[in-house]
């Protein structure tokens, strides 16, 4: 019953967030801010994580060829997928929902128990609107991290490939550029762009209906990691059935 | 003035306010007192437009909240005023940006007039030298002055406190009392105080409403209140050796 509950109100704080909009002279500030913050802040976590995923995905791709009559460069060419297809977007969604979601939450939650959103309603604001849509157009930025985390993941799988010894450069971007379908592109970006209004959305969901006082800020930004990634995963699931089969 | 009549609200099965009535008068510092749980934080969340009423009605100078529409009641809360128990200043902005933040979302002033009016009301809670300082780098007792700052800067016609002068010193405590009695008679607004403490009952206490269990149990001045027999008032308002004293000595003047 609780769950039923939690979506209706997702559903209505969804529709009440792009209701009576703020000034879009403080708004574009605080977009601004937000791109600051949740994108541009996260891009080095992303970068490093996508590279090392890179590199381990080439080792071991190249750990498990252990037929002369398997061409080298599938190790290019494996790298390349799991990095498009599932690591850039999902796994680092995934990363996104402990690093991003929790500060949405902690911060949205702390002016909850603060009363700083008491304080934007009783001037009339709406505080979600405010608070959340700002969060939604900055998340949109996400997929351009996303891209560099697939140049950076790729680059980390060649990196490991030929500096470990295990294939050629030439070789290993062979299999980058073999078979490459652009759809898998638009299947990756279309992901991240659900996936980014998620971690926009279900974090603040979480942060701005909590109650309770400073333990319960930690409970709702475990609790709203949680159920991003959960989410995110199951969107994953029906997105992929719904666009590569 | 705020008329309140015969309002009721409740949380599932909790009946919270069981028919209040009274008027907050302009220009006068109106105080709600009693014991915890016994409403006064939910009826100043009705007053505030925050909770609606299930019962009764409440009319802001013959306009009544329910009967307005969204609009208004938007226009309405603009004329309000909140300073809140833990002064709510918004932690990413400055002093300055605190106060200058209403002005900011609600009029469509030049920014230089914006920090004119920012600096006179800031002038006037003695904190012009604050105003680049974040909420962090300040006292409590200055946090309380912004935020009263914050909330008279749009020139509200009603101001409400939810416990002011809790977690201050006592001096501080006074000082944050004559500072909401003098804006209120300066500006001649209607303020509503939300209180436990028997020394703002004292100082400021213009006119006291006591709440028991929902129901408005006894109102008048804090004159009225050293005379008054009513049990509950007495027991809750003179709880203390301190206040029995300052009453006895008090009626004993006046004999």
């Amino acid at each position: 019953m609780k769950y039923l509950a939690d979506i209706g109100g997702y559903g209505i704080m969804i529709v009440e967030v792009f209701k009576k909009p703020t000034k879009w002279r403080i708004m574009k500030t605080l977009i601004l801010k937000e791109i600051d913050e949740l994108i541009y802040g996260s891009l080095g976590i992303l970068i490093f994580i996508s590279f090392f995923i890179g590199a381990v995905v080439s080792i071991q791709t190249a750990m498990n060829l252990t037929s002369d009559f398997i061409p080298k460069n599938l190790i290019g060419f494996a790298t390349r997928q799991s990095i498009i297809l599932e690591f850039a977007p999902t796994f680092c969604s995934i990363i996104m929902a402990g690093k991003v979601g929790s500060f949405i939450t902690s911060s949205i939650g702390t002016m909850r128990v603060t009363e700083q959103i008491d304080a934007l309603e009783v001037m009339g604001v709406n505080a979600l609107n405010y608070l959340v849509f700002p969060k939604i157009i900055a998340m949109m930025m996400y997929p351009f991290i996303i891209a560099i985390a697939m140049y950076v993941g790729i680059f980390g799988g060649w990196f490991a490939g030929v500096f470990g010894g295990f294939i050629t450069s030439a070789d290993f971007v062979e299999g980058v550029t073999m078979d490459f379908i652009p759809f898998h592109v638009t299947y990756s970006f279309i992901k991240t762009f659900v996936f980014a209004f998620l971690l926009a959305t279900i974090p603040s969901y979480h942060g701005f209906y909590m109650k309770g006082g400073a333990l319960e800020v930690g409970k709702a930004s475990t609790t709203s990691f949680v159920w991003t990634s959960i989410i995110i995963v199951i969107t994953n699931y029906v997105l992929t059935q719904l666009l590569l089969t | 003035m705020i008329e309140v009549n015969n309002i009721h609200k409740s949380f599932g099965d909790a009946h919270i306010l069981k028919g209040i009535s009274t008027v907050f008068e302009t220009g006068k510092t109106n105080l709600i007192i009693g014991q915890s749980g016994s409403g006064k934080t939910v009826l100043l969340k009705c007053l505030l437009g925050l909770f609606s009423p299930e019962e009764g009605s409440i009319v802001y100078d013959g306009q009544k909240y329910s009967e307005l529409s969204s609009k208004d009641q938007r226009n309405l809360r603009q004329d309000m005023g909140m300073v809140f128990q833990g002064s709510a200043l918004f932690d990413g902005m400055t002093v300055a940006g605190n106060v200058m933040f209403p002005l900011e979302m609600f009029t469509k002033l030049a920014k230089s007039e914006m920090e004119d009016r920012v600096n006179i009301v800031l002038k006037r809670v003695n904190l012009v030298d604050a105003d680049h300082k974040y909420p962090s780098e300040i006292s409590g007792g200055m946090q309380k002055r912004v935020a009263i700052a914050r909330a008279i800067v749009m020139n509200p016609q009603y101001l409400f406190c939810d416990e002011p002068n809790s977690g201050l010193d006592p001096k501080t405590a006074i000082i944050i009392d004559n500072l909401i009695k003098e804006i209120t008679e300066e500006y001649n607004i209607t303020t509503v105080i939300n209180t436990h403490d028997m020394n703002s009952v004292m100082e400021i206490g213009e006119k006291i409403i006591f709440l028991k269990d929902g129901l408005k149990e006894w109102e008048g001045t804090k004159h009225e209140i050293f005379k008054t027999d009513n049990q509950a008032v007495t027991s809750f308002v003179y709880s203390s050796e301190l206040f029995k004293k300052v009453r006895q000595m008090y009626l004993e003047e006046r004999n």
